[in-house]
């Protein structure tokens, strides 16, 4: 076991150098020059501009800049914001935590709709409550997270006045008053993201399961006399969840553009909205080094659900 | 052995052709036909819409602002009294043409790129895997702002704003959703390739190219209409959201994304600007993947449950 995670900590690393290599290729082709600004001012002399450019190694060769850009990304020196004048990774860490906050709230809200609703309807195949889910799964993922939002505003804060569509960090009250507005502002960004989440998992974990529920072991379990629910719970949920583990983490590029959307529109204070915000500014540093955490994040979440696949199916881990 | 013997229904129509049984699988999927109608009323309408309907999508009129639906604006107007249908109309053509061409670049990209990694036997395979598996763990709409925000002047100076955004929106959704084509074109590839009949034509002489051409890929094109059918449905939701957050067409080019990016702020008084183009996405992609899963179960005859 512990060789399998250091092997799947070895690919990994490759990965994110390969994610890093095609980040700062598309930064080295952008057309457009940090310091053009300089060349145009006619205040600075035209040799300070290239005594600048020399100092930022901006006229050496491209592997040279990839690897002075890579070691100093590796050292934690992630640069200065041009808008906000303070350092970069302190920036994304203020943010960093809401938007995990949301994501994993939206993401446990999605399987507590998904297992539930996926497992019986695998139990009756065809049946009307299949068919329903089956559909109400497609629309859910048909509905745009975009779309899903505006009509949560529409209904919930507009017409009936209940939720704050605007999502603030200085809640006027202290205590329970102030945990009480916390959730209360969370819900419909974390029901948008869950919502949409939960519609392909309901789909995941039913097909899993019908994969499972036709194996020999299931019909000896059920030859045995255990009852339907033990033989579902114990037997037959155990096995099918491996394939669900994998296809979340696949899902993960996709939850971080669904996050970036709803905390877009709901104004909440995460990385993907801080994205925005710098690319609507023109704030390179920012909107490459939160680019690079997304992709950290969905290399780290790939690397979670292939250590815990190879806990929950040894099979894999011992090939 | 029992099942092995038993006459399956389909036998007794051995004179439909492949297609006309395709057909017949395809409409027993009554969501998909469904799908499939709605698909054609909203093609059919941006289309030739615009023929019937002659508004101009940029008439600004300041005594009908934010107006709700009425005989003269079925759809409403904006808050410069534009009219929404108009515009929608017109939206929706660059949406669809969107969502269409940007699956013609994936679908090509990973054909070729699932096709040489199949057919080769040595590093190029594993390197093009490799690219897929990291392309895979990108993430996508980042990656999308980012290029977008990178190369759109520079492009909207070679094409012009309109066309310049849509060569860019078209090259960068499509360069990014190739991947899981790449995988089902390679898996089929591998299977393909060892089969008698591949084999028969190799023993008579057939170059790679006419193996992969005329034998392989007619038998591999199943699985990659289905995924190149959801794909375009990805393409307008990523068209969509794009021109959602304010960083896809210009504003005067109303997509139904962009449509919806300049209806936000009014809400609370003017729901239906909001409300139409909304729908119109969610019909178009809901119509699109229910047409996916209709070809799924019409295309794929192994499929049992």
């Amino acid at each position: 076991m512990r060789q399998y995670i250091l092997r799947r900590l070895l690919i990994a690393i490759p990965s994110l150098l390969g994610i890093s290599l095609v980040l700062f290729t598309v930064l080295a082709l952008a057309p457009g020059d940090p310091f053009s600004d300089l060349a145009t001012n006619p205040n600075v002399p035209p040799e300070v501009g290239l005594a600048l450019r020399a100092k930022f190694g901006l006229d050496d060769p491209l592997y040279l800049r990839y690897l002075h850009w890579l070691v100093a990304m590796a050292q934690g020196d992630w640069g200065f914001s041009f808008v906000s004048r303070v350092n970069v990774d302190t920036l994304i860490l203020q943010r960093l935590p809401t938007t995990l906050y949301v994501i994993g709230s939206a993401q446990l809200v999605a399987l507590l709709i998904a297992i539930p609703v996926g497992v019986y309807a695998a139990t009756r195949p065809y049946s009307i409550f299949d068919q329903i889910a089956n559909t109400l799964a497609f629309i859910g993922f048909s509905l745009p997270t975009f779309f899903t939002g505006i009509l949560f505003i529409l209904i919930f804060s507009v017409k009936l006045d209940w939720l704050p569509f605007v999502y603030t960090t200085d809640i006027n009250a202290t205590g329970i008053g102030w945990l009480g507005e916390e959730i209360r502002q969370a819900i419909m960004p974390v029901m948008v993201l869950a919502l949409f989440q939960g519609a392909s998992l309901t789909r995941f974990v039913r097909s899993a399961m019908l994969d499972v529920i036709r194996l020999d072991y299931v019909t000896t379990a059920r030859a045995k006399g255990l009852g339907q629910r033990r033989v579902i719970i114990k037997h037959v949920m155990r096995n099918a969840m491996i394939p669900v583990v994998t296809l979340i983490a696949l899902q993960m590029p996709a939850v971080f553009g669904g996050a970036i959307v709803t905390e877009q529109i709901f104004r909440v204070p995460g990385i993907g909205s801080l994205l925005i915000s710098s690319i609507l500014s023109n704030d390179t540093p920012v909107v490459m080094a939160v680019t690079f955490v997304f992709a950290c994040l969905v290399v780290l979440f790939n690397l979670i659900a292939d250590v815990l696949y190879g806990w929950l199916d040894p099979r894999i881990s011992f090939r | 052995m029992a099942g092995l013997t038993l006459a399956s229904p389909s036998v007794e129509r051995r004179a439909s052709s492949p297609w006309r049984e395709t057909w017949r699988r395809y409409c027993r999927h009554k969501l998909a036909v469904v799908g499939a109608v709605l698909l054609l009323i909203l093609v059919a309408a941006v289309v030739f819409g615009p023929f019937f309907w002659h508004v101009s999508i940029n008439d600004i009129d300041f005594n009908a602002t934010l107006q709700g639906p009425s005989l003269a604006h079925p759809f409403g107007t904006d808050d410069l009294g534009q009219d929404l249908l108009a515009r929608m109309l017109y939206g929706g053509r660059i949406s669809l043409a969107v969502g269409l061409a940007a699956m013609m670049v994936s679908v090509i990209v990973g054909t070729l790129v699932g096709a040489l990694a199949g057919m080769s036997r040595g590093a190029l395979g594993h390197a093009l895997m490799w690219l897929t598996d990291l392309f895979l763990s990108l993430p996508q709409l980042p990656l999308l702002l980012l290029l977008i925000y990178l190369f759109r002047d520079q492009l909207k100076a070679v094409f012009g704003p309109e066309g310049g955004i849509f060569i860019l929106i078209v090259l960068v959704i499509g360069g990014l959703r190739w991947m899981p084509v790449a995988r089902l074109v390679r898996a089929q590839f591998l299977s393909l390739r060892e089969k008698e009949f591949v084999e028969a034509a190799r023993a008579i002489g057939a170059s790679p190219t006419r193996q992969v051409v005329r034998h392989i890929l007619p038998n591999a094109l199943g699985p990659v209409i289905i995924a190149g059918t959801i794909d375009v449905a990805a393409a307008i939701i990523a068209e969509s959201t794009l021109s959602f957050l304010g960083l896809g067409f210009p504003p005067d080019t109303p997509t139904w994304g962009r449509l919806l990016y300049d209806a936000k702020d009014y809400l609370d008084i003017s729901a239906h600007w909001a409300l139409f183009p909304g729908a119109a996405i969610f019909i178009a992609v809901m119509a699109i993947n229910f047409i996916g899963d209709g070809l799924r179960d019409a295309l794929d005859a192994r499929r049992v449950v």
